[in-house]
């Protein structure tokens, strides 16, 4: 009864609060309107945007030393989430039944275990991060550590799940997923959409000035 | 000043654009922008963390863009945003930030905090949470035409002595010259070399110039305290005196506000582009030397080092042509380690000289470039700013330190090739 509710209508209820408030916040944010710019720029704004949505990827050399933990941490963590979120076999399957409607190459199971690790690795010393250094405990809110753990117990029981190939922890990792769509959209996880925005705005004000933001 | 909360949330609340909505929503309080910024990483404040700066800012968004501050404030689970919020985050705002720009260039997920940061300060100038530093200078700005009181008889005094060590005659209200030079007070008053070394560097490459009696100064103290309606009635200055002399461009001086706030704010400021071009000094004395109209000659060789001020370089885009003059007038240029787009703040922009209260503060995080300056070895400091020039000589000064500050328009000047025989400036 539960593993049915689980499995149907709670995946479409969470599916749909993440959609249509992923959108929501999407459409707060273009709301509130951007001002032309009126400076006669020195070079464009959209090649400087796309520039800047890259170029984040890599951490400038000094901030990069200073920032070291947090930035080998980051990597980490991103990297291997997105490996396990998109190429570990069960997601691969699942994704390619209920929303796709066609598969990929999955990660082979020794390379789901050494991205799960490392991302396990990379969640816990910035979680850790977060408790501990100064600057992070002052700025972080318990936004920040529901969806951090929420994060971690989905990758917990995802783990679990797929070591065990037991029912129950399959349903209980997906119940943990479903909360974790269900909070995503109120939430500071909203970044992996609007990291886009932010370094595009960036970028493009910077572009116009001439510098590579 | 009287406060009025209700006047500052309003004027806050007008700031948050997408941009800025964007901003909140991506950051990840990972800490990293601390990392950049010279008022944390030399008092290792974390209250001086760029994006804590903004907390004032930030609830007043959540409160009033998300669905959770919304329903968070209406359980009583948070406090909208008090006058003692405004009152506790001032010398945040302003005391510890130089709208320096460094931070926005490290953000992983891409947020201008500094950005953010002026326009933080549009709600504060409203709300009457401003140092009494800055409301002077503005009080200055906006009745005498100048932040440090520098009238048009006192730029005339200057100018006649710059006349009569150059045997040049400057000139004034010049109708329909091609480039109106711009000053800033600090130049007026403690560095008048630059006044003359334009002068003479004009007159040799035959630049058709002139300065307003109307509009001389190019600094804005209303961008620094955060007001739009001084900001617009200091720009408009400008712009009424160069669109009534009819010139093509205007010379923004080395000072780095003044150059942010002439060339990047003031159009949307007034709220329409203007009717002639800006050019910065480093910028025009760039393409005269690459079109030849500048000769210079001979090389200093002294080691000597540049400090990128932030708003011509960073913030202002202006990266190149310092280099290339230095390249031209020096062969013992070197850069510090942290330089260009990514260079060390002074300690002193974004109104934080003028801010008497922020002097401790200011001195102390003038540490960081000491320690680029003693990593680096270099006994000359060439700067493009005089204000940064002023904080440097006071920051070399408090730490003891044996190194010189020059101007680099002066130094250009000092390898003018000789010219053929001196002729009055203005020609053309
Ligand atoms: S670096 Fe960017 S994401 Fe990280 S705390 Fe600062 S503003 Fe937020
Ligand atoms: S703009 Fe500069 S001084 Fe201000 S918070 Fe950012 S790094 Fe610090």
């Amino acid at each position: 009864m539960i593993g049915q509710l689980i499995d149907g209508p709670l995946w479409y209820f969470s599916l749909a609060v993440f959609g249509v408030g992923m959108l929501y916040r999407l459409y707060s944010i273009l709301r509130a309107g951007v001002k032309p710019d009126l400076a006669p720029p020195r070079a464009g704004g959209g090649a400087g945007a796309l520039r800047n949505l890259f170029s984040r990827f890599v951490p400038r050399r000094d901030v990069a030393t200073r920032g070291r933990l947090t930035l080998i941490a980051g990597y980490l963590f991103h990297l291997g989430l997105f490996a396990l979120l998109f190429f570990a076999q069960p997601h691969v399957d699942f994704l390619a039944e209920r929303i796709t409607g066609f598969g990929w190459p999955a990660l082979p199971y020794w390379a789901f275990i050494i991205s799960a690790e490392l991302a396990f690795v990379g969640l816990l010393l910035l979680w850790l991060h977060r408790l501990l250094h100064p600057v992070t405990r002052l700025l972080s809110s318990v936004d920040d550590h529901i969806g951090t753990g929420l994060v971690f117990l989905v990758m917990l029981s995802g783990c679990l799940a797929l070591a065990q190939a037991f029912e129950p922890l399959r349903l209980l990792h997906l119940f943990l997923a479903e909360l974790l769509l269900i909070y995503f959209p109120f939430s500071s996880l909203m970044h992996t959409f609007t990291f886009v925005f932010s370094r595009g705005y960036t970028g493009a004000m910077m572009g116009r000035k001439g510098v590579n933001a | 000043m009287s406060h009025d909360f209700a006047k500052g949330v309003a004027a806050l609340e007008s700031q948050i654009d997408s941009r800025v909505a964007a901003y909140f929503s991506s950051c990840v309080h990972c800490g990293l922008c601390a990392e950049a910024c010279l008022f944390y990483t030399e008092t290792q404040d974390p209250r001086y963390t760029p994006i804590y700066k903004l907390e004032p800012m930030r609830r007043l968004w959540k409160e009033q863009h998300t669905f959770w501050g919304k329903f968070a404030i209406k359980l009583g689970l948070s406090k909208p945003l008090s006058d003692q919020d405004f009152a506790d985050w001032e010398e945040l705002v302003y005391d510890s930030c130089t709208l320096c720009g460094r931070c926005s260039m490290v953000c992983p997920v891409g947020n201008d905090i500094t950005y953010m940061i002026r326009k933080e300060r549009e709600g504060f100038a409203a709300a009457g949470y401003t140092p009494p530093g800055l409301q002077e200078a503005t009080h200055r700005a906006l009745t005498i035409g100048s932040p440090m009181g520098v009238t048009l008889k006192t730029l005339q005094a200057a100018l006649r002595h710059v006349e009569r060590n150059t045997g040049l005659s400057i000139p004034m209200d010049r109708q329909g010259a091609d480039y109106m030079a711009l000053f800033s007070s600090m130049e007026v008053v403690n560095f008048p070399e630059y006044i003359e070394s334009v002068a003479c560097i004009f007159d040799a490459a035959r630049v058709s110039w002139t300065i307003s009696s109307q509009a001389f100064e190019a600094t804005n103290s209303g961008i620094q305290i955060g007001s739009r309606e001084a900001a617009r009635e200091i720009v408009g200055r400008v712009v009424d005196a160069a669109e009534s002399l009819g010139v093509k461009y205007v010379i923004s001086p080395e000072c780095g506000h003044a150059y942010t706030a002439i060339r990047w704010e003031g159009p949307n400021l007034i709220g329409r582009p203007y009717k002639f071009e800006i050019i910065h000094i480093l910028e025009l004395l760039d393409q005269l030397q690459q079109e030849g109209r500048l000769k210079l000659s001979g090389l200093t060789e002294t080691p000597l080092t540049f400090h990128d001020p932030c708003q011509i370089v960073r913030r202002g885009g202006v990266i190149e042509p310092p280099r290339d003059l230095l390249g031209k007038v020096a062969s013992g240029f070197v850069e510090m380690a942290d330089h260009g787009e990514m260079n060390w703040c002074c300690g002193g922009g974004g109104g934080v000289s003028a801010n008497e209260r922020a002097e401790g503060l200011r001195l102390k995080v003038f540490d960081r470039k000491r320690k680029q300056l003693e990593a680096l070895g270099v006994k000359t400091l060439v700067t493009a700013c005089a204000n940064c020039r002023i904080v440097l000589e006071e920051g070399i000064e408090d730490r003891d330190m044996d190194v010189e500050v020059i101007g680099l328009t002066e130094l250009v000047a000092e390898h003018l090739a000789a010219a053929p025989a001196a002729s009055s400036t203005g020609s053309e």
